[in-house]
């Protein structure tokens, strides 16, 4: 039986995906939180202080391409910010957090205000601009 | 102020070798051509070949396959400008991925399983076609999934 429609039905709906994909993958989405909801995360829990000012929290994996250029992008911002930390964690070794923060794929950043509390997050690889607004947009 | 560093994307240029990324995109086009085909004409034979090219893929490494090859020798002369680079291990494991579900396809067309063949195949072109198409990162989306699904107590 040769048919083109399979073909089509699969070219259909990943094109519908991958339109998706790009649109969503790096943009920064603020978290509205309600008050005695609020995913707030321990310094102990990351392994480092928090920053004083903001935590940008990078979760990665060894097979995610995007994880490298993320981190190397959040690194580079953050150097000249001294109020601002960026930690680079390991998704696959805190499995803990990452089910209690409902992290599904790498990298996914988080915006932490100093009181550790999830202001926004990023899932995929961040553009700059949309980095430095969004840090400047937390107080 | 300062980067923490605990993460495994800061062990890639220890663990992980560095390819050019352009490789990969260009073996997932090459890919998403035969799997079409195979998939249109029902060819066992397509689908036997790309099995062997992921098998390639997957346990030797993406950058040795004949796809790579084609790229290395035909293409990649004729590029000019900065050489983007990638960690070998995302593509890798997209490859073995791939190398799952084309055993599956070619199981079903051996053994007449039209219905196996088309779903197996399908899912394979998918994922080799948002690849080239839009630069998807399975790796990115399925392997904190898969180590959540089987980890479970932990």
């Amino acid at each position: 039986m040769r048919t083109l429609a399979p073909l089509l039905i699969v070219l259909a709906l990943a094109s519908a995906y991958g339109v998706w994909y790009r649109r969503s993958r790096g943009r920064i989405t603020a978290k509205k939180q309600p008050a005695g909801a609020l995913t707030t995360i321990k310094s102990e829990e990351i392994g480092t202080e928090l920053g004083s000012r903001v935590t940008l929290v990078q979760f990665s994996s060894a097979f995610c391409s995007p994880c490298r250029a993320t981190r190397a992008l959040l690194t580079d911002v953050v150097a000249d910010l001294p109020d601002v930390v960026h930690v680079d964690i390991d998704a696959e070794s805190h499995l803990e957090l990452v089910r209690r923060l409902g992290i599904h794929s790498t990298p996914t950043t988080l915006i932490l205000n100093k009181a550790g509390v999830e202001v926004g997050r990023a899932v995929g690889a961040p553009k700059r601009d949309q980095v430095i607004s969004a840090l400047a947009s937390v107080k | 102020m300062a980067t923490i560093n605990t993460s495994v994307s800061a062990q890639t240029t220890s663990k992980g070798r560095l390819i050019d990324a352009r490789g990969p995109r260009f073996s997932a086009a090459l890919t998403t051509l035969v799997l079409a085909l195979a998939l249109v004409t029902h060819s066992g034979f397509l689908i036997a070949f790309q099995l062997a090219v992921f098998t390639i893929g997957g346990f030797v490494g993406p950058q040795k396959t004949p796809y790579a090859w084609i790229f290395k020798t035909l293409l990649k002369p004729r590029l000019t400008g900065e050489v983007p680079t990638e960690d070998v291990r995302p593509p890798q494991f997209a490859q073995k991925v791939g190398f799952v579900f084309a055993v599956a396809a070619l199981a079903g067309s051996i053994s007449h399983v039209s219905l196996l063949f088309t779903i197996a195949t399908s899912f394979c072109l998918a994922a080799a076609f948002l690849n080239a198409a839009f630069n998807f990162c399975l790796g990115c989306e399925m392997y904190l999934l898969l180590v959540r699904l089987t980890n479970r107590s932990k």
